[in-house]
């Protein structure tokens, strides 16, 4: 079994998802996790594949056909690995205020500091105002609080407004 | 009908030893499927409810229990957030028949998980203001329930479960199905 990263950015238009899958499912590809949005209107997608019996060059020669001058498709064969399985704490990041370069530098920068691993991220700009969003993981022992006080330092530095709120979710 | 006053532990009715049964996973089709309408008079349905509590009660965390997330197909459930800080009011632990809701207003968004599907959370808007009508078992009583907060949330999630649905059918968006990283 072969694990592929494929990434699919550029122009949007309607059928890109149905045609790099059924690309894909030519080769008997099975899609795993895969995440897709439209950025500043620009079609963006990255997916987790199986594919038995096949190679990145396989992969690029069946998405030639999706893979053109405005769309651009990437083949990367992935190591094999274990999927991680490690408990943590969720949190949610939020950071909003006027755009500014280095928002996202400085306050992912403080979770990296103490071992903090961005789960999910979104940043969002439009009409002049800033938002970030993310989903983090810290390493059992952290300070959260401490933590917490720290990004309101950095958002503060950046004219900016940060929270760290824990994403709990309720089993019913 | 009985409209029951709000914050009053709902009468569970004299019972029969309940069993403490397996719980059903997503995908099996009984949990996608409406559950049917069951007679509470019916010897049954009180051994259904007696297990339905006996099942909740050993399940760390588990706040509520649908009867088709133990493979019985009736709709049927109990439920119980005594212990939940995000509880306001609360009706105690109870079994509720063939509930419907009546109104709902004040969609909050929440991220939630189901023991029937461990693997996953989403995150759902629900009505934190609700009203729902049921029926009581072996006594046929109908009730209204009027209730808000972390109670709401449990009621509609059980309710659809006796419809055939998971939070997955119900979550607010492309983005809002997370893989779940923290077991009980």
């Amino acid at each position: 079994m072969s694990r592929f990263a494929v990434t699919v950015v550029g122009h949007d238009r309607p059928g890109i998802v149905a045609d790099v899958t059924g690309a894909l499912a030519e080769h008997g590809g099975n899609i795993e996790d895969s995440s897709m949005t439209l950025l500043r209107g620009h079609f963006a997608w990255t997916l987790i594949v199986d594919i038995p019996d096949a190679t990145a060059a396989d992969l690029d020669q069946t998405l030639a056909n999706v893979n053109a001058d405005r769309l651009k498709v990437a083949v990367i064969e992935l190591a094999d690995e274990d999927d991680a399985d490690e408990q943590a704490a969720d949190y949610w990041l939020t950071v909003h205020g006027a755009d500014r370069p280095g928002i996202v530098s400085a306050v992912t920068r403080v979770v990296a500091e103490v071992g903090g691993n961005l789960t999910n991220l979104t940043t969002r700009l439009a009409g002049g105002m800033y938002v970030v969003g993310a989903d983090v993981d810290f390493p059992t022992g952290v300070n959260v609080q401490q933590v917490t006080e720290q990004l309101t330092t950095t958002a503060t530095e950046l004219g900016v407004v940060a929270a760290l709120r824990p994403a709990d979710s309720d089993v019913l | 009908m009985n409209e029951h006053p709000v914050g009053t532990p709902v009468p569970v009715p004299d019972l029969p030893p309940g069993r403490v049964l397996a719980e059903v996973l997503a995908p099996d089709p009984i949990l996608s499927a409406a559950c049917k309408t069951v007679d509470p008079t019916d010897p049954a349905i009180a051994q259904l409810c007696a297990d339905l509590l006996a099942t909740m009660d050993v399940a760390p965390g588990c706040v509520g229990l649908a009867a088709n997330q133990i493979g019985v197909d009736a709709r049927a459930f109990s439920l119980d957030v005594r212990e939940h800080p995000k509880t306001r009011t609360c009706h105690g632990r109870f079994v509720l028949l063939n509930a419907e809701v009546l109104e709902a207003s004040r969609n909050e968004k929440a991220r939630e998980g189901c023991m029937s599907v461990p693997d996953f959370t989403g995150d759902v808007k629900r009505a934190t203001r609700l009203t729902v009508k049921g029926v009581l078992p072996v006594t046929g009583e109908e009730i209204v329930i009027r209730t808000d907060a972390f109670e709401a949330r449990a009621l509609q999630h059980e309710i659809d479960h006796t419809n055939g649905f998971l939070f997955l059918d119900r979550v607010a968006g492309a983005h809002a199905i997370h893989v779940r990283k923290t077991y009980l």
